[in-house]
């Protein structure tokens, strides 16, 4: 029953956006063909497809992990953009430097460098116990301004007409392909990145003491097992994933540093979490759902010359129906009054009472 | 007007949203219950706001746009949570999502036109003050508004029965219903209260702060505001101190930007963002100041057992 939440939820954004697209006045039935089978139908947008789940799927089966613990890296977003600058720096610092070692280098660079981001709402938590929701947040538009300032400033392509843009990277640094050419490593890696997690999180005591972590913290602290310990695991594993996710975007898709290096896939990775339901494996599909969301809202854009925010709306409606679901299915919603009036409820409680007494008079006097 | 009130004029100004979405949030906190999409209800209050100020013409319909959609959105959160007692931390991160997404395809077709500014009010007599004048009694009516919703909330919690009604609810919900309290019904009220205050931090941003609608104007404040009530340690008058406080910063990026400090404008822009997690460091440290006030049910699900 657990796996049906996300199978309803993902219906029911379908019918609420039929409902909102009948009323922009499209005909619900052809609007999400556009929407949602569109990109299905053909193998350029099956291959973008791919392309668009990669970071989702990179960084939702991290997200999954710290959930599952209770701890809120929301940030993944800065973690992302953190890992694409420290594993840009090769391609942009040493552009002549063509080596077998150079993409691996620029790959552990990403995950370093999205590890170190991550790492400050860690410490932070853990030696001063500040809110990891807040400073992983904070540290977002950190990441964003000094991208930009990286693209604008130091890192700028000095033949580049003054455009914010870093060099476009060598082709020795760029990921090895797959068919049309887009599809990149990083797809291979998310593949086996979900499966590694998944064995990890169900097969060893390092993911048994996340999963108590979250669920019984204190269970936890009398078998021994260190909160502060988990909280450094958790968020080393999301924070390199995320930048992993970074550096096959900028050597990937991308091919060079700008302003903007993902179009929120750092945000949109906390709805595949929960799409997936907290498990890495659900993120590999939760991943491609919301990439078709994207996809289609870019489908719509075109076809139906609609704004490409209604992706966006389509995610935040899709993560309501998931957190409401999981109740409906949990629990056996009853209608009852609970609400009496102090006067009315101590009434009601006398007759009862006196009812109950009653009866055990009753009772009592054969 | 002298370079003083200038600069005083624009920390007010960029204080404000923060005041009204942090003491919004406080409430809503004090009851136990984190709501997390401030960012999502003041955007949707920004374009709101706008937009309804636009097609009428009149900032004061404006306003109330926004307080109503600040507390619809609020409201989706309290049904969710409340109701159907789904975790707090992710229906108030889905808020956030939805509402941002929301207000760029809502605000589309008002990008880019020229907006309604709420006019000043020069309280009579003391508009005419040398410096204190122009600072503090010329303003626009949400600037009061923030001052006076803050003393008010400070008396309800310290004078008021349900003020302590509330605190109670927050400190210890198993009790209070115990005690023949509706928890649900307590909570509701108060996140719409924060949800009625995160509209009006939106409708300053776009009737006041910069008169026009833009997507993503927000900028991370409603972020800021809830970083901001745990730097204040729950109560009003720190919530104020601390707004006031960050307006500054975000005030002082601009003007050294203006008188040509030559550090890159990134790192200014990234100012507000860097204190608010040292302002966290500071606090979080004290383990006395964080103790006392922390509403000790915050962010827990209430189901009541009969």
């Amino acid at each position: 029953m657990q796996a049906a939440s996300p199978l309803l939820a993902v219906a029911l954004t379908v019918v609420f956006g039929s409902i909102l697209f009948a009323a922009r006045g499209f005909d619900p039935l052809h609007a999400n063909y556009v929407y949602f089978i569109g990109p299905l139908t053909t193998l350029w947008s099956v291959e973008e497809l791919i392309v668009k789940a990669t970071p989702l799927v990179l960084i939702g089966a991290g997200l999954a992990i710290c959930f599952r613990a209770d701890l809120w890296n929301i940030g993944a977003e800065g973690q992302l953009i953190a890992g694409a600058l420290a594993g840009a720096s090769i391609p942009i610092l040493a552009p002549q430097w063509d080596s077998a070692l150079a993409i691996p280098a620029m790959l552990v660079l990403g995950m370093l460098g999205g590890m170190a981001w991550a790492a400050a709402p860690a410490l932070l938590r853990n030696r001063f116990g500040a809110n990891e929701i807040l400073t992983s947040l904070m540290l977002v538009y950190v990441a964003q301004y000094l991208l930009d300032w990286l693209v604008r400033g130091p890192w700028r392509d000095p033949q580049g007409f003054n455009f914010p843009k870093s060099i476009s990277f060598n082709d020795w640094h760029l990921l090895a392909t797959f068919g049309d050419g887009r599809v990149h490593l990083g797809a291979v890696f998310a593949v086996v990145v979900v499966l590694v997690l998944a064995v990890f999180m169900s097969r060893t005591l390092m993911g048994f003491e996340i999963r108590v972590r979250g669920e019984a913290p204190r269970a936890g602290g009398f078998g021994g097992f260190s909160q502060k310990g988990t909280t450094w695991l958790c968020f080393g594993i999301s924070g390199a994933l995320a930048g992993l996710a970074g550096i096959c975007e900028v050597a990937g898709p991308v091919g060079q540093l700008q302003p903007t290096i993902s179009p929120g896939y750092g945000f949109t990775a906390i709805i595949v979490a929960f799409l997936g339901r907290l498990n890495p494996l659900g993120a590999l599909l939760g991943g491609l759902v919301l990439a078709i969301c994207y996809l289609g809202g870019e489908a719509a854009q075109v076809e139906l010359s609609i704004s490409e925010k209604t992706a966006q709306v389509f995610q935040g409606m899709l993560l309501f129906f998931i957190l409401t679901c999981d109740t409906l299915i949990r629990c056996r919603v009853r209608l009852e009054r609970t609400t009496r009036s102090p006067a009315h409820a101590r009434a009601s409680r006398g007759i009862g009472d006196a009812a109950s007494g009653a009866a055990g008079v009753r009772g009592a006097v054969p | 007007m002298s370079a003083l009130e200038a600069v005083l004029l624009t920390i007010i100004t960029a204080s404000t949203p923060l005041l009204l979405a942090a003491v919004g949030e406080l409430v809503t906190e004090r009851s136990g219950v984190l709501n997390l999409g401030v960012e999502g209800m003041m955007i949707m209050g920004a374009v709101t706001g706008f937009a309804a100020a636009y097609t009428t013409g009149s900032a004061a319909v404006g306003v109330a746009a926004a307080v109503g959609a600040g507390i619809a959105m609020a409201l989706l959160f309290a049904f969710l949570t409340q109701t159907l007692a789904a975790n707090q931390m992710a229906t108030g991160l889905a808020l956030t999502l939805f509402g941002i997404g929301l207000s760029g395809l809502t605000g589309q077709p008002f990008t880019g036109l020229p907006g309604v500014k709420l006019g000043a009010i020069h309280v009579p007599g003391l508009s005419g003050l040398p410096l204190a004048g122009p600072v503090l009694f010329s303003q626009d009516v949400l600037v009061y508004a923030s001052v006076a919703i803050t003393v008010a909330v400070a008396w309800m919690f310290a004078r008021t029965r349900i003020g302590l009604v509330i605190r109670a609810v927050g400190s210890n919900h198993h009790s209070a219903h115990a005690l023949g309290y509706n928890v649900a019904a307590v909570r509701y009220g108060c996140i719409a209260f924060g949800g009625a205050c995160a509209g009006l931090a939106g409708a300053y941003l776009s009737l006041a702060y910069t008169p026009q609608w833009i997507e993503n104007m927000t900028a991370g404040r409603g972020w800021i505001a809830l970083a901001l009530v745990v730097f204040a340690t729950w109560t009003p008058g720190r919530v104020a101190a601390g707004a006031y406080l960050f307006g500054a910063v975000w005030i002082m990026g601009l003007y050294a930007q203006g008188i040509g400090v030559n550090i890159p404008p990134q790192f200014l822009a990234a100012l507000p963002y860097l204190v608010t997690i040292a302002a966290l460091l500071a606090i979080s440290g004290n383990r006395i100041l964080t103790k006392v006030n922390t509403p000790a049910c915050i962010g827990q699900t209430f189901v009541p057992d009969r």
